[in-house]
């Protein structure tokens, strides 16, 4: 038995006693993280954290409280089960408890590689060394980071789930006199990531942007690269398919609806084989073919609209979201769509994108790490930094979507073990407000 | 054994290991949350959390490690892990990292704090915040949100070079918020901020907020914007309320100040910063209204302390005197390598990460104006309130904002309302456009400030009033 299980069951059956008839819920999550991160082409910050938290959910007389530790000592964990008896007594009402599950199994299992999981210092440095020597003396910045997840569940209703999984991670710049070239690359294990190879595109990239030019605010036909798409799918992750967004009218998102354009299929695939509430999750296709066909549901959404958990439990206040979400790959090149464009955009990455009314999701945002005009199916000159505001359903509409890259490239999240699995888009129109220049 | 005593033996083995310098921060965090939606508690979250994390230095790099254990053999451990980690980072090795010195305090600090907010029974709280989403629901919201948060920190800090400093802030905050929905379209109000009021200070600080006082306005308000007209577009003279001019300020002011951006550690991910240090103490940021200070000392502000995680003292300095660029948020490490003599902005957001340049307070000083002298100097213009949307580019330029609610001013009085506002710009061209500030100064807080790998939230403290400013883009859309 794992050191996760054994805690797990321990605050289980400390609760369960401190709570007779309640209904109870214990997790634990083991995390090894460790992210070396470089800039001015040296390694400035290299860290490592070995974490143990334990959650605890308990539902008593109608009153929900949910506590945390780190404090994985009996008395650490006794003082958990204190604190949820002492604060359950005096919490409010919670009529919108969906109850806990019976037993289900998993729908995977988690993939841990071993070398990624005893990944050292050294490892993450050899990769960021290849990165740097291949930015053949331009400066360069950016991370690699390796972690290792256990996590552990039970509940009083009989859930028992256990899995532990890996990831890897590579995101650097190259630098050009003021313009950068990016590369990203995110894994299973370390050894999906190639320095040299992620070097040499951000080198290529750098070296491609001398002499830009600016471009006035238009709607521009645009080919998106994988680490640009990324961003796509971050904010339909955060915003589109959560149910409650969606039940409180706030998500542009209409099941059974035509709502993308027929190349478009996109999917969430999980690392974790079960989310905090001890829900399995499998690979869910929230779009298929251009139509809405799924929305990501916790337990609580679910009850409520009378289906079951995807298994995407997290922060109950945001609701439930995909975390490893991607499209499913078309049949076009890179080339092949500048090939296709009469004047247009090729852009790299997308940046600071923010919301401004998620009910049309529209945004606004800068691109980074690289623009150039394409004219006649070339690319012809480097433009400097836009600024757009643009509503992303909007963008992949029928109709608007002229091609999906055949390479779907997994990039780095900000939640550990997620990722964004991002192929090139090609699309009609793009809304470019103003220049980065104002 | 004292927490002292844990972070000495940390230290002591990353000195063994081999480290030049190193540190711990052995932090013991409770956090409470609770968050309220449609008249019901949605989630109440409590956490309890501890640990220790040692910084190491080993030729130009930081090791860090951190771990859940406050036990002797996992400090010592931690401590030669540090180094262990800062080692390797000799395969790809820069110039030798400095650090400017710092008086070596044995000192013990803690924020004011009248009514201790875990002391307050949950149900009171609770009632608090489904009081005011009910309010919110029956004067016209659609979906109505309350939260509060509080942070109860304590902190032991030693070095090698002999600091033994302990620290106690305790940190709370809450807000409303009321969402209505239209034919393809949000509106929203929020009070006193879009994502709550924060602030060093105990539960009197949420009693001061009177949520309930201002749910039913701002239900209302939120309705009243799905058919108010749209914000106009084009250029035009710009007010702006105090709780949107801290986050113009925090985003183009204090993330650009960052020495650690200007220096180009945060290249990769937060970006850069437009700033050059050869211009500073030259370099024309704003107006002559604009006076900016770095103060971690403000009783109550989000981002004040007695020391920063690496012990240097809380002291006020200037970023922009007279509209002139005078100061940057500094750590010992970045000082050093921009031959600068002073530090003090470094802090971590938890035992388990690096400490890194953050803002603390950054804010303006008062001008000599009020809101209603500004109004009723303005010919034509539009005065915005409270953000809804922010977004900057990565070297801290261009940016835009939208709000929840505009007015039109026309002939030096308030107008009607306006719905959808935004604005847009550049940094220096922006704030050198200010000819009107108020002196009618508040702390605001916000304690999700984003920055760093793997991400900290940073708690930072905003003094800001209102202010007008000329030529200001607005109206943009989709």
């Amino acid at each position: 038995m794992t050191d996760v299980e054994k805690i797990t069951e321990q605050v289980l059956d400390l609760a369960r006693r401190a709570l007779p008839g309640g209904e109870v819920e214990a997790a634990a999550d083991s995390v090894h993280r460790a992210l070396t991160r470089f800039a001015n082409s040296f390694i400035h910050q290299n860290v490592t954290e070995d974490s143990v938290t334990v959650r605890l959910r308990a539902h008593v007389d109608g009153r929900t409280v949910t506590t945390t530790t780190t404090l994985t000592s009996p008395e650490g964990l006794t003082s958990l089960v204190d604190r949820t008896v002492a604060a359950v007594r005096s919490a409010p009402r919670d009529p919108g408890w969906p109850g806990l599950p019976g037993p289900a199994p998993l729908q995977l299992t988690g993939q841990v590689d071993a070398a990624t999981r005893d990944a050292s210092p050294d490892d993450r440095a050899a990769r960021v060394r290849a990165f740097v020597d291949a930015a053949k003396g331009l400066e360069t910045a950016g991370y690699c980071q390796t972690g290792h997840w256990t996590g552990a569940y039970r509940s009083s209703a009989g859930q028992a789930l256990t899995a532990s999984a890996t990831t890897a991670d590579l995101d650097g710049i190259v630098r050009d006199s003021g313009a950068d070239g990016v590369a990203r690359r995110s894994g299973r294990a370390l050894s999906d990531l190639d320095g040299t190879a992620l070097g040499t595109r951000a080198y290529a990239k750098a070296t491609a942007q001398r002499d830009p030019i600016e471009l006035p605010p238009d709607r521009y036909q645009v080919v998106l690269e994988p680490e640009a798409v990324a961003d796509l799918l971050t904010n339909f992750a955060y915003h589109g398919f959560n149910a409650k967004a969606h039940a409180e009218r706030r998500s542009f998102a209409q099941l059974g609806t035509a709502q993308f354009d027929a190349q478009i299929t996109l999917y969430d695939d999980p690392r974790q084989p079960f989310d905090v509430e001890g829900s399995p999750r499998g690979r869910l296709v929230l779009v298929d073919q251009g139509v809405t066909s799924a929305l990501t549901q916790d337990r609580r959404t679910a009850a409520a609209s009378g289906t079951v958990s995807t298994g995407h439990g997290g922060d109950p206040s945001w609701g439930p979201m995909p975390d490893s979400f991607g499209f499913e790959p078309g049949s076009a090149t890179v080339d092949s769509m500048i090939s296709k464009v009469e004047r247009g955009l090729l852009v790299s990455d997308l940046w600071y994108t923010r919301v401004l009314d998620p009910r049309q999701l529209a945004l606004t945002g800068l691109t980074r790490n690289g623009v150039w005009l394409i004219e006649n199916g070339e690319v012809t000159r480097p433009v400097r930094n836009l600024r757009f505001t643009q509503a992303y359903p909007q963008a992949l509409a029928p109709g608007q979507v002229l091609g999906v890259g055949s390479e779907a490239v997994p990039q780095p999240s900000r939640m550990f073990l997620g990722s964004w699995t991002a192929p090139a888009l090609h699309l009609a129109s793009w809304n470019i407000t103003g220049g980065a220049s104002g | 054994m004292s927490y002292f005593d844990v972070g000495e033996a940390a230290v002591a083995a990353a000195l063994d290991a081999g480290a030049r310098y190193a540190d711990a921060r052995v932090m013991h965090r409770r956090y409470e949350s609770m968050d309220a939606r449609n008249g019901e508690i949605e989630d109440l979250s409590s956490t309890e959390s501890a640990g220790i994390g040692v910084r190491a230095l080993v030729g130009s790099s930081w090791g860090f490690y951190a771990v859940p254990d406050l036990s002797d053999s996992a400090a010592r451990l931690a401590g030669a892990r540090a180094t262990a980690i800062a080692k390797a980072s000799a395969r790809v090795a820069g110039r030798a990292t400095d650090l400017v010195p710092t008086d070596v305090s044995t000192a013990t600090w803690a924020s004011e704090c009248l009514i201790d907010p875990l002391a307050v029974p949950l149900s009171d709280k609770g009632d608090l915040l489904t009081h005011a989403t009910k309010t919110m629901r029956e004067h016209g919201a659609d979906v109505a949100t309350a939260l509060y948060a509080v942070w109860d920190t304590r902190k032991w800090f030693v070095s090698s070079e002999g600091h033994r400093i302990d620290q106690h802030v305790r940190e709370c905050g809450a807000g409303v918020q009321a969402t209505s929905i239209g034919e393809g379209e949000t509106q929203v109000r929020s009070y006193p901020a879009s994502r709550g009021q924060y602030g060093t200070r105990g539960w009197e600080l949420v009693q001061g907020l009177d949520l309930l006082g201002n749910a039913a306005r701002v239900a209302e308000e939120s309705r009243e914007l799905l058919t108010a007209p749209q914000c106009p577009s084009g250029e035009t003279t710009l007010i702006l309320g105090p709780e949107q001019l801290f986050l113009q300020i925090h985003e183009s002011v204090g993330h650009a100040i960052e020495l650690d951006r200007i220096l180009g550690w945060e290249a990769a991910f937060a970006g850069t910063s437009w700033l050059d240090l050869s211009q500073l103490g030259s370099l024309r940021y704003g107006s002559e209204l604009m006076n900016i200070t770095i103060d971690p000392t403000l009783p109550g502000a989000l981002g004040s302390f007695g020391f920063d995680d690496e012990g240097t003292p809380a002291a006020k300095r200037y970023a922009v005197r007279d509209g002139i660029w005078v100061g940057v948020l500094a750590g010992r490490d970045s000082a050093a390598l921009a031959g600068l003599d002073y530090a003090g902005s470094v802090r971590a957001d938890g035992w388990s990460r690096l400490p890194m340049v953050r803002m603390t307070n950054v804010g303006l000083e008062p001008g000599p104006h009020t809101l209603e002298q500004i109004i009723a100097e303005t010919d034509d213009g539009i005065f915005m309130e409270n953000n809804r949307s922010w977004s900057i580019d990565d070297k801290r330029l261009n940016f835009q904002f939208g709000c929840e609610v505009a007015y039109e001013v026309k002939n030096g009085r308030r107008g009607r309302l306006l719905r959808n506002p935004s604005y847009t710009g550049i940094g220096p061209k922006f704030w050198q456009s200010m000819d009107m500030l108020s002196s009618e100064i508040e702390y605001w807080g916000t304690p999700n400030c984003g920055k760093g790998q793997p991400t900290q939230s940073g708690h930072t403290g905003h003094p800001a009033a209102p202010a007008r400013f000329q030529g200001v883009r607005v109206g943009v859309r989709a």
